[in-house]
């Protein structure tokens, strides 16, 4: 992947660049715009205190923002599968928004359904201020055209759950029903997560604790299935600092019910930025050192002329974590208009269960 | 393989001893890919507009839903369909004036617009930023930008004073069209969240019922094949199309010729090959060979000529398009591989077609064969009775289609064949002159005169066909041209019976107008006028609300009315009706037909048929009193004044200066007759021009057929001049034979030539623009057209006849040395 694509983990401002709206300093910035001056927009502060609802809608005022969601999942005869369902926003400039079509918010988004043998994609985009993408808070409902994530009935507002989730392309849709079996988690520092050794950080939350249950449908075969689902929200204004050139991710459900949210900024003197969180069932979290922190990529996979390590070892010694993590498909390319590896894994070794992996920047 | 080489030596050898004999293929070769190409790069480039402009529109190419009661509609349901599945974008369609030419302004949603639609603006990924962000841009045709004289960035003001987004120059623009981002179409236009129509994409997906998201507000109009555009300028590409068939054709008649000739004179060549053992198989291969690589060379260079002539005429294609249908083409030529392809293909086909009889002869040729000429004379005398069969059969054939052709395409059928049949049976009837005049001959010369003349015609015939061919279609498009000229002067002279017609901006500047012309003693009346547009079958029809007034009483173009026509108007239960809409809907007078108006659905009565060229929509004259009363929305802002002639230059500058009327919207009669004359001038130039060229390669035919036969010919007048008949008289003998074989073509072309006039006049007009011209004769241009052929045969009969006159008499001499 070139340069000037180098994305963020989320793929965000892929979209932005992609439509030619992403700041010009772009390719020079090496993290396509993110890296770049955030003056106008609200800055990133700690000591924020969440509120819901009001937070599980969308911060105009910082520059990008997103839903994310993904899940593992399998059907009544074992085979798995893995979903995906984005909603990216970015504001094109700050200050006041603007009434209607002059409102500077720009939409994306990207659903996915990855099996062993086939991974389909596919990309939205819609302009704000008219009604064709948004997000309110409550009723919970965000949407771009036909997909959308919405609240069902009797949602909770500190656990966003249960929500129904669809999505439809050409040659692939889901409808996925989420129910949750713990609370909302905030990550890094009571939800203000750092990026770097400097001031680059997001606000970011997780739901990591989903049951998904629903249909998932290819080339119109209906499958029903079952598994875990998460869902992360993030905003910032400047998440990233301008020597990291991408980012590693992933989402881990263990068997044993905890979970693991782990990346690791890519930097361009080699000094990458790792960041850990274990969350126990209950939903309390333990941060982990980025000294304490390896990822090994193992296996690496050729798509187009790119080599994308696709298979990982990771090792964190104060949790005693030795796993091997391969994926169910090592072609889950992201072939939107911008482009990213994301797929479902499963991982053993000293632990077992499943999860997702993001790779961006390559 | 370097056998093939040396036979293709030997074979190109003649080439070389006889330069003036290539040229001449090469030129026949050259022509016709060079006509042919050059108007299939005028039409595909004109058909490319459309296909931009359909999509610029986003009418057509693509369905769309628009707003049952056909007005706006709320942006709302742009949003609801989304979410419901439908792949659609909003577009905003409204006019600006920029410095008094009148734009159309459409505003598009750059991000949803379909990919099959998005591609016609072209909004690149780098300059979508730009187009969004404020100020944003404005895009328009070069053209436009040239026009209007104004640089890329400049923010001109519409006519209510906003200022447009910078302007942006985007090629693939139709000239007359403006594009900014919705956002801006509505603050420009003002219509805050309104949508003229939302483009449906192709994405395939579920869709929500389009009754449950926007209940019964949107109609789904269904892509068409062809756009309203394409529609009506089909015609004139027909026309185009089979003038620029008709000039390859007579091309390939230059190239038969030639390579006739060429094998003709190879034929000892050809014989000495085979007897040295090169088989038959071989020698035509290497022929084919040689003629392919011939055609390749001169379809290349043909296309060279093609484009420039093309190049050439595009402004006037432009013209004429504009003119006629108001479409709009971008003064500038953009060529497909294709275009190159098909041309260089259809070279060499021609070429091919052409030397069949040749190759075809070379492949059975007996090695040690003479030349037969009475034998041959005698082949030919069957084939001329063949001929003759085949032509009575094609002119039956168009007669047949006359009869029970329907179509546009049955018309120009109906054309093609009567022009084959009549070149193909030219050869017959000449044939048919020559033995009347060999019978009527005394004197030796004089016989030998006439039955030379007939041993002649079977090498001239090509090339006279090609005369024919192209004198008839002369004729014909001449005297279309002409009526048309004529008719439509007496038909403006009928319509624009008012002296100073003014288009007020709204009502109240028409009020107020009214009321500042009432103080003027020089204007004798103020005749309003009104203009709706409706549907009948499908199709919009203009009802124009006319004043009860001698102007129109006494002017008014009716083709045929019923006696009282003008006071059965006035009840407003009567309608006058254009020729083309009668024609359509199949109705005459006394029939009845239906409007649907504001207030009700209204019929009305037939009372007459009025002319109205060139309009593509149809129309009906009623009372202006009844309009007002069936149309009460519709302002009536257009107004006839009738002013005492002198003070009328007087009377404009006061109403320009007093309510800053423009050339757009107050016009005196003059100018507006001048206006729509050069409009019509221009409209046939190209037909003009191709008419020219036409001539032009029939007069090349003839002048190669004459180069090949005065060197064919010399052992008949070898024995000639033997007998003592000198070589000036011999050439005199000779040019007067060509002349009077061209006459007899010629006049026979007349004839012809006033069949076709009528078959495009009462055929093809009425079908493809629904109205008839009558039909008048020009002697004068008649005349006119003779002598041009009649010097255009001197032309090419000089050259031959002044070698015969200069011929060494050792090479007559020879003659009876060689084998033949």
């Amino acid at each position: 992947m070139s340069d000037s694509f180098s994305i963020t983990r989320r793929a965000l401002l892929g979209g932005a660049v992609v439509l030619g709206l992403g700041r010009n300093g772009a390719r020079a910035q090496g993290f396509a715009g993110l890296g770049t001056d955030a003056l106008g927009f609200a800055p990133v502060v700690p000591g924020k205190v969440f509120s819901f609802p009001a937070d599980h809608g969308p911060h105009p005022d910082y520059r990008i923002e997103w839903w994310y969601l993904t899940a593992n999942l399998r059907s009544s005869t074992g085979a798995a599968f893995g979903v995906q369902w984005t909603l990216f926003r970015q504001a094109a400039r700050p200050g006041t928004q603007g009434e209607g079509w002059a409102n500077q918010q720009l939409w994306m988004g990207h659903a996915a359904v990855t099996r062993a043998d086939t991974h389909r994609t596919s990309e939205k985009f819609a302009r704000g201020g008219v009604g064709q993408a948004g997000v309110e808070a409550k009723p919970f409902q965000a949407w771009i055209d036909a997909w959308q994530m919405r609240g069902l009935d009797g949602l909770r507002d500190d656990a966003i759950a249960p929500l129904e989730l669809a999505a439809e392309a050409a040659d692939f849709s889901y409808t996925l029903r989420l129910d949750a079996d713990g609370p909302l988690v905030l990550q890094g520092d009571a939800g203000y997560s750092r990026k770097s050794e400097r001031e680059q950080a997001s606000y970011y939350y997780s739901q990591p604790f989903f049951r998904a249950a629903g249909r998932i449908a290819i080339d119109g075969k209906p499958v029903e299935v079952t598994g875990l689902a998460w869902m992360d929200r993030e905003w910032s204004s400047q998440p990233l600092a301008s020597d990291q050139t991408g980012w590693d991710w992933l989402s881990l459900h263990f068997n044993s019910g905890e979970k693991l949210m782990l990346y690791r900024m890519r930097q361009t003197d080699g000094n990458n930025y790792a960041s850990a969180n274990w969350i126990l069932p209950d939903g309390k979290g333990r941060q982990i050192a980025s000294a304490d922190i390896t990822m090994t990529p193992k296996g690496f996979t050729e798509i187009g002329e790119r080599k994308i390590p696709t298979t990982w070892d990771i090792v964190i010694a104060p949790l005693a974590l030795r796993i091997s993590c391969v994926p169910l498909n090592p072609k889950s390319w992201m072939g939107t208009s911008f482009a990213y590896w994301e797929g479902p894994i499963s991982f053993g070794g000293s632990h077992t269960g499943v999860g997702y992996l993001e790779l961006t920047g390559y | 393989m370097s056998r093939i080489l040396w036979i293709l030596a030997v074979l190109l050898s003649h080439w070389r001893r006889h330069p003036m004999q290539l040229a001449t293929l090469l030129i026949g070769l050259i022509s016709a890919t060079a006509l042919w190409s050059g108007v299939q790069a005028l039409n595909a480039q004109a058909r490319d507009s459309y296909d931009r402009a359909a999509a610029t529109f986003g009418g057509a190419r693509t369905a769309v839903l628009v707003a049952r009661n056909g007005g706006t509609f709320p942006q709302k349901l742009f949003a609801e369909l989304r979410r419901a599945g439908w792949p659609v974008s909003p577009v905003l369609e409204g006019r600006v004036q920029i410095d008094g030419r009148s734009f159309r302004l459409l505003g598009i949603e750059p991000i949803t617009i379909p990919v099959e639609v998005g591609n016609a603006p072209a909004i690149g990924r780098a300059g979508l930023q730009a187009f969004l962000t404020p100020p944003g841009e404005t895009l328009v045709a070069p053209d436009a930008l040239t026009d209007l004289n104004l640089p890329e960035g400049a923010t001109p003001p519409t006519s209510d004073g906003t200022s447009l987004p910078p302007l942006r120059a985007q090629a693939q623009l139709v000239p007359g069209v403006l594009v900014v981002d919705i956002g801006m179409a509505q603050r420009l236009l003002n219509r805050p969240d309104q949508i003229s129509r939302l483009l449906i994409g192709k994405t395939t997906g579920k869709r929500a019922p389009l009754e449950g998201v926007a209940g019964d507000q949107l109609r789904l109009v269904q892509p068409d094949a062809e756009s309203d555009l394409e529609r009506l300028t089909d015609s004139f590409h027909l026309n185009l199309t089979a003038f620029g068939l008709l000039s390859f054709v007579v091309g390939l008649f230059i190239v038969n010729s030639a390579i006739g000739l060429a094998f003709e004179q190879r034929l000892p060549m050809l014989r000495t090959l085979r007897a040295c053992g090169v088989s038959a198989r071989m020698l035509n291969a290497v022929l084919v060979v040689e003629l392919v690589s011939l055609a390749l060379v001169a379809g290349l260079v043909g296309l060279v000529c093609g484009y420039l002539i093309a190049a050439a005429l595009l402004p006037d294609v432009a013209a004429s398009l504009r003119g006629l249908y108001g479409a709009q083409i971008p003064g500038q030529l953009t060529l497909k591989p294709e275009w190159w392809l098909a041309g260089i293909v259809i070279s060499i086909a021609g070429a091919l077609a052409a030397a069949t009889t040749s190759l075809a002869k070379a492949i059975r040729l007996p090695i040690l064969a003479a030349a037969q000429p009475y034998a041959w004379q005698q082949a030919q005398h069957r084939w001329l009775i063949l001929q003759s069969a085949l032509a009575l059969a094609v002119l039956a054939a168009a007669g047949l289609i006359l009869w029970y052709g329907e179509s546009l395409v049955s018309g120009f059928a109906v054309l093609a064949a009567l022009l084959l049949g009549a070149a193909l049976i030219l050869p017959a009837i000449l044939e048919r002159v020559l033995s009347f005049g060999q019978r009527q001959a005394d004197g030796a010369l004089a016989g030998w005169f006439w039955a030379d003349s007939r041993q002649q015609l079977s090498g001239l015939s090509l090339a006279l066909m090609a005369l024919l061919l192209a004198l008839a279609v002369n004729v014909g498009v001449g005297t279309m041209v002409e009526t048309f000229s004529r008719t439509f002067v007496t038909w403006l002279d009928g319509r624009l019976a008012a002296d100073v017609y003014v288009n007020a901006s709204d009502a109240a500047q028409a009020t107020e107008i009214k009321a500042w012309l009432r103080e003027r003693p020089e204007v004798a009346a103020v005749l309003p006028g009104g203009r709706a547009e409706v549907q009948i079958a499908g199709a919009p029809i203009e009802i124009l609300g006319m004043a009860d007034h001698a102007t129109y009483r006494d002017h008014w173009p009716l083709l045929e009315s019923t006696a009282n026509a003008w006071k059965r108007l006035r009840p407003g239960d009567a309608g006058l009706i254009s020729e083309q809409l009668a024609r359509r809907l199949k109705l005459g007078i006394g029939d009845s037909v239906e409007v649907t108006a504001a207030g009700g659905n209204w019929a009305l009565e037939i009372v007459g048929i009025y002319a109205d060229y060139g309009n593509p929509k149809g129309q009906i004259a009623v009372n202006i009193a009844a309009f007002t009363r069936r149309f009460p929305d519709v302002p009536l802002t257009r107004m006839g004044l009738r002013v005492w002639p002198a003070a009328v230059p007087a009377l404009i500058s006061a109403l320009q200066e007093k309510f800053g009327l423009d050339g757009r919207n107050l016009m005196d009669q003059v100018t507006l007759k001048a206006e729509s004359t050069r409009i019509f001038n221009k409209t046939f130039a190209v037909t003009a021009a191709l008419n020219a060229f036409t001539l032009g390669v029939a007069g090349i035919a003839l002048l190669t057929s004459l180069l090949t036969l005065s060197n064919s010919r010399l052992p008949q007048l070898a024995p000639l001049w033997a007998i003592g008949i000198t070589r000036k008289r011999l050439a005199a003998i000779e040019l007067l034979k060509t002349l009077s074989v061209a006459l007899i073509t010629t006049l026979l072309a007349l004839p012809l030539g006033l069949l076709v006039a009528w078959c495009l006049i009462a055929v093809v007009n009425v079908k493809a623009f629904g109205w008839r011209l009558p039909f008048h004769v020009f002697p004068l241009q008649l005349l006119q057209l003779l002598g041009v052929a009649m010097a255009a045969s001197l032309l090419a009969a000089l050259l031959p006849v002044i070698k015969l006159a200069r011929m060494q008499p050792a090479r007559l001499i020879k003659i009876f040395a060689d084998e033949r």
